[in-house]
């Protein structure tokens, strides 16, 4: 039973260059919610990391001078930073209900079995909470 | 899929579910010896919905190219030989139905991730072998059993890690986590799974060594509950949760 005949055989045409050798890249893993909240775990901590890092470093400018203090603060309040504060706002947010996330899953059989809907419930959460947030700060924002 | 073939009532379904289709296979070749970094290298192999991976690993092996190097024993998700990275997760090739992929598309396959690759798909596994022998996965029971008796056991003793007796060492649990990847030092989930078996086994006598073992840095709190390793076990077991059980039991300083 050979199917050379030119029979219709189910398998879609795919179209690859014949024998041909690729770039060296492996495949990126293909994790489910739990590596891709980790990720964003990651990204986010080292985020606010940093800025907590330039927020020392503008805060202790008081000792320089109040001059200096005064001109990188006043940095803050303009339209770009303002945009970054909702990031900001944004990472803190995430962080700390992942990280409660996290705290469930390594003390709590139930979260560790249901990480999935666990890691959804953060997603909503945030996103209400942003809503919240966003639209009021913005409009501070770009009032003044 | 003899089942199918005996149905006599359908007819030219049969018959198309019975021809072959062409599948392209995409392979991340590596050789030591003549190469830098690995390639990938497309093949077309002729596939029944009801083969596996391993039969097109086996089909590009005997009729198109016979350097290919993959590693496989039983061929029947026992030994734990052939755990790849099929479509960019840890699979075992012996147990992965071409049916349940996407067949439109090519099926990428390379190495696990993590361990030194040696040739095409066959990693190093000494690093991951180390990490298990370290965790002392045997019974050490101080008393010898009752004279002519075995180690009397509850059901429901046994029950309480009748899920990490599953392990088969084919390391897709390990070569899945991102920190492992990162930290070569990292025991990895198969090392814990393992003293996890023996920790929570009312046999054994010595937990208090094995969690002393795991609260090291590079122990059970390098985990970051990223789930890959509970997702890439083909035995099912729940990785992840068996290690905050051991977390657990690390904080409360017995079994």
């Amino acid at each position: 039973m050979t199917v050379e005949s030119g029979g219709a055989v189910k398998a879609p045409p795919i179209e690859t260059p014949k024998r041909g050798l690729r770039a060296p890249a492996g495949t990126l893993y293909r994790g489910t919610e739990g590596m891709w909240s980790w990720v964003l775990h990651r990204i986010t901590g080292t985020a606010i990391y940093f800025f907590l890092l330039v927020h020392v470093l503008d805060t202790a400018l008081i000792r320089v001078s109040p001059e200096a203090y005064n001109a990188v603060i006043g940095a803050y309040q303009t339209e770009i930073m303002g945009l970054g504060e909702v990031a900001l706002v944004g990472a803190i947010g995430f962080h700390a209900l992942n990280g409660l996330r996290i705290i469930l899953i390594d003390f709590w059989g139930w979260a560790t079995q249901h990480h999935r809907l666990l890691f959804w419930i953060v997603i909503g959460l945030w996103v209400v909470l942003m809503i919240g947030f966003t639209p009021r700060h913005l409009i501070n924002v770009f009032s003044h | 899929m003899s089942l199918t073939q005996e149905a006599p009532a359908a007819g030219n379904d049969v018959e198309e579910a019975l021809k072959p289709f062409t599948v392209t296979v995409i392979i991340r070749r590596f050789d030591p010896e003549t190469m830098e970094e690995p390639v990938w290298q497309d093949f077309d192999v002729q596939m029944f919905p009801t083969d596996r991976v391993l039969d097109a690993l086996h089909q590009i092996k005997w009729e198109q190219d016979g350097t290919l190097a993959f590693r496989r024993s039983c061929a029947h998700g026992i030994c734990g030989s052939d755990a790849m990275r099929i479509n960019g997760r840890n699979r075992l090739a012996c147990k992965t139905l071409i049916k349940d992929l996407d067949i439109s598309q090519p099926i990428y396959v390379e190495a696990i991730k993590g361990l030194p690759l040696e040739k095409d798909l066959i990693v190093d596994m000494e690093p991951f072998f180390e990490s298990f022998r370290e965790v002392q996965p045997f019974l050490m029971a101080s008393k010898p059993a009752e004279k002519g008796k075995e180690r009397v056991q509850s059901v429901a003793e046994r029950a309480r890690f009748d899920d990490t007796t599953k392990c088969i060492l084919c390391a897709a649990c390990t070569s899945s986590c991102p920190v492992f990847w990162t930290d070569g030092q990292y025991f990895g989930p198969a090392a814990i799974v393992n003293a996890h078996r023996f920790i929570f086994d009312s046999r054994d006598d010595q937990a208090e060594v094995r969690l002393d073992i795991l609260n090291d840095q590079e122990g059970v709190w390098r985990c970051r509950t990223t789930f890959n390793c509970t997702e890439a076990c083909p035995r099912g077991i729940q990785v992840t949760k068996a290690i905050a059980e051991v977390k657990q039991a690390v904080l409360r300083g017995r079994a």
